[in-house]
């Protein structure tokens, strides 16, 4: 029933002082004096993570348990807000107002969740290459493939880790020309349903500002970073 | 609070009664006990399982012969109450599992019960029969038609008894009311309407009308994204059919009054007491989101169920509990393995005593709470094959929490977190108590002298 306990970490370097929350030791050694409950101000990175990956875990339910997603989000927000409580996050996209159609109980929590999806998709977007925006769809969801890919209050990319480290040097572009895109037709991805998502016409009107500064390129990383993470079979630490 | 030994002729001495259920360690997911459920005279016993099913027991009635024996309860019914359902437009499997059942007051003869699963509340209707209708006319014994023109004389035909029979029928099926899942349903004092609610809506039905039911709660955002809470349970008073309360995700609770609006979403009294600033930490939410909430039988006071603790709140103050039961906090060290390997989101039941005077509650390592509310004495029993045999008075357990652990004891992590006492019930006059653990129901009465 334990998840496994070997996380693939991002900053190992960091990881070393920050023993008080790790996993491992949790569970090898109770009588460390690190068990005692004593809140650390800072959440390590191995509890982010963690989180982070509940949350993907979650969202791969074909039905999400709402319940489960809402709290392990809230908690995702704890530990980010600690982590980077002074860096300047960049103000959150506004996500795309659900347009006023009635509750259709078939379809409402798909539309829902995936109105998050789509904003995030938006965002994404705006990097050169990455145009894969998903059609609007006029009936419901094509059947056949699973809904709610979006935590439902992913309202923003700073839930996704803080700025930290990723240099760009070679700008934008060369970055990303060797995304495999087809990332976006994995099952995490869900194809938004119905009306209740942007369209690629909302897009333009949206852009802030047409360069991304670095603190944002950190952050798209990171999404980027951890979801191909997830794709990747699990390596000889787990 | 520490528990003290009183004297035994003082303290309530449970004893095994009964075990339901298979032995075998590889006894598959489907009879995993999802719920459980004394009818209000507490003659019957009802479990719902995931594989949708439900069992119904029957006290057997005393007989004057075996004094030292209290009524047994034996299986009366069997039912498949839900089958899994694949809903095609989203290409979701609708789980079978049975989330709750609750009893309808006994009117005539039949027994009537809700049983819900994720998305769809049904009303059984479970029945005796015992009496055969025989010689008809038209039909002969096999029921086969006869032809008019060879009937010469006519009879009455006569009730003749036969085998008892219990048979359950669907009699209602309320369906399409509900987005999200189904984690309670909670019959009204008035007996004609019921609520049902979800992680986001409560509806109100009449048991007449299964087309269509009254919204009454839609914590719904009009954004998603701004979704932060969700409802965890919700129950109608016991007495007064205008009000009823819900709890949350974020370990409030909202009482409701059905006169003041059509839509509840404006709430009569918000219960939730200040966070402990000591006990503060990144999983002080998910402890506090209550898994289960239950009016007394008077009314007056509601206990609510959180990861570490259960509290009684009395109506009348909003701003904190009246009484806090620790269940097991030596588990307040232990939240990010709990964290890690989901257990930290468990919902535990809880339950009051016919008098309101002594609660209960699950653990883990199939354990389960006593607090008497007047004493302020706890106890913690083990339900256990070990502990089986009949009339055995189960022995009080102890879990070490540090230091040198005593003979008797279990250290903290020993615990087998597998194995998680969810649901229990109370029998509603006398001290029966149902705990079920996984797919086995035990029985436990109080020493009979």
């Amino acid at each position: 029933m334990m998840l496994s306990k070997g996380l693939k970490r991002k900053r190992e370097e960091e990881e070393e002082e920050k023993e008080a929350l790790a996993v491992d030791a949790w569970w090898l050694e109770p009588g460390h004096p690190a068990v005692a409950q004593a809140p650390p101000a800072v959440a390590s990175s191995s509890l982010f993570d963690l989180s982070v990956l509940k949350l993907h875990h979650s969202l791969r339910q074909s039905e999400p348990d709402l319940r489960h997603l809402v709290l392990v989000v809230n908690t995702l927000r704890r530990i980010q807000a600690s982590m980077a409580p002074a860096a300047a996050l960049p103000p959150a996209p506004s996500p795309p107002t659900a347009p006023g159609i009635a509750d259709n109980l078939l379809a409402s929590s798909d539309a829902a969740l995936s109105a998050s999806m789509a904003s995030l998709l938006e965002d994404l977007s705006h990097i050169e290459g990455l145009s894969q925006a998903p059609q609007p769809l006029v009936d419901e969801g094509p059947p056949g493939r699973p809904s709610g890919a979006a935590p439902p209050s992913l309202g923003a990319l700073d839930l996704l880790g803080p700025a930290t480290g990723c240099l760009l040097d070679d700008g934008l572009e060369g970055l990303f020309e060797d995304i495999d895109t087809s990332m976006y037709d994995s099952e995490f991805w869900a194809p938004v349903s119905e009306g209740h998502k942007s369209s690629p016409e909302d897009g333009p009107g949206k852009e802030e500002a047409p360069e991304l500064d670095e603190a944002e390129l950190d952050y798209l990383m990171d999404v980027l970073v951890g979801t191909q993470a997830l794709e990747r079979p699990p390596g000889p630490g787990r | 609070m520490i528990p003290r030994l009183g004297a035994l002729t003082q303290d309530t001495l449970w004893c095994f009664s009964q075990v339901k259920g298979t032995i075998e360690i590889g006894a598959t997911e489907a009879d995993i006990i999802s719920t459980v459920e004394f009818n209000h005279t507490g003659e019957l016993l009802a479990t719902g399982d995931k594989g949708g099913r439900v069992v119904i027991f029957q006290r057997e009635q005393e007989s004057k012969n075996q004094v030292h024996r209290r009524g047994e309860y034996n299986v009366y019914s069997t039912f498949q109450s839900h089958e899994p359902e694949f809903d095609y437009l989203k290409s979701l499997e609708i789980e079978e599992k049975i989330n709750k059942i609750r009893w309808l007051p006994q009117q005539n003869a039949a027994y009537f019960l809700l049983s819900t699963n994720d998305k769809t509340v049904k009303l059984w209707k479970v029945s005796e029969r015992d009496k055969r209708p025989e010689g008809y006319n038209l039909k002969d014994e096999e029921g086969r038609l006869r032809d008019p023109a060879t009937i010469t004389t006519l009879r009455v035909p006569v009730l003749r008894p036969m085998d008892l029979m219990v048979e359950a029928t669907p009699r209602r099926v309320f369906a399409n009311a509900h987005t999200y899942h189904i984690n309670s349903i909670s019959v009204n004092s008035d007996y004609e309407t019921y609520m049902s609610a979800d992680d986001l809506r409560i509806n109100l039905w009449n048991f007449e009308i299964t087309n269509q039911s009254f919204n009454i709660v839609d914590i719904k955002p009009a954004n998603m994204e701004e979704l932060t809470e969700v409802i965890t349970a919700a129950e109608f008073h016991p007495h007064h059919c205008n009000t009823f309360v819900y709890s949350s995700s974020k370990g409030t609770i909202r009482l409701c009054d059905m006169r003041a609006s059509a839509l509840c979403d404006r709430h009569t009294k918000f219960f939730e007491e200040p966070e402990d600033p000591s006990n503060r930490s990144f999983f002080s939410e998910i402890i506090s989101s209550i898994s289960d909430v239950k009016f007394s039988h008077s009314g007056r006071y509601i206990m609510t169920r959180d990861y570490l603790t259960v509290k009684v709140w009395d109506l009348n103050m909003e701003n904190r509990p009246i009484e806090t039961y620790q269940v097991h906090d030596y588990l307040r060290s232990k939240l990010c393995s709990l964290y890690e390997n989901d257990c930290i989101f468990d919902k535990f039941e809880c339950v009051w005593n016919g008098s309101d005077s002594v609660i209960m509650t699950g653990s883990y390592n199939n354990f389960f709470r006593m607090f008497d509310r007047n004493t302020k004495r706890d106890v913690t029993l083990e339900a256990s094959r070990e502990n089986s045999k009949p009339r055995a008075i189960l022995k009080p357990r102890k879990v070490c929490v540090g230091g040198k652990r005593r003979k008797d004891e279990i250290s903290v992590d020993s615990l087998d977190f597998s194995k998680k006492i969810l649901h229990t019930a109370w029998h509603p006059s006398e001290n029966i108590i149902a705990v079920a653990a996984t797919n086995n129901l035990y029985i436990f009465q109080d020493k009979v002298n």
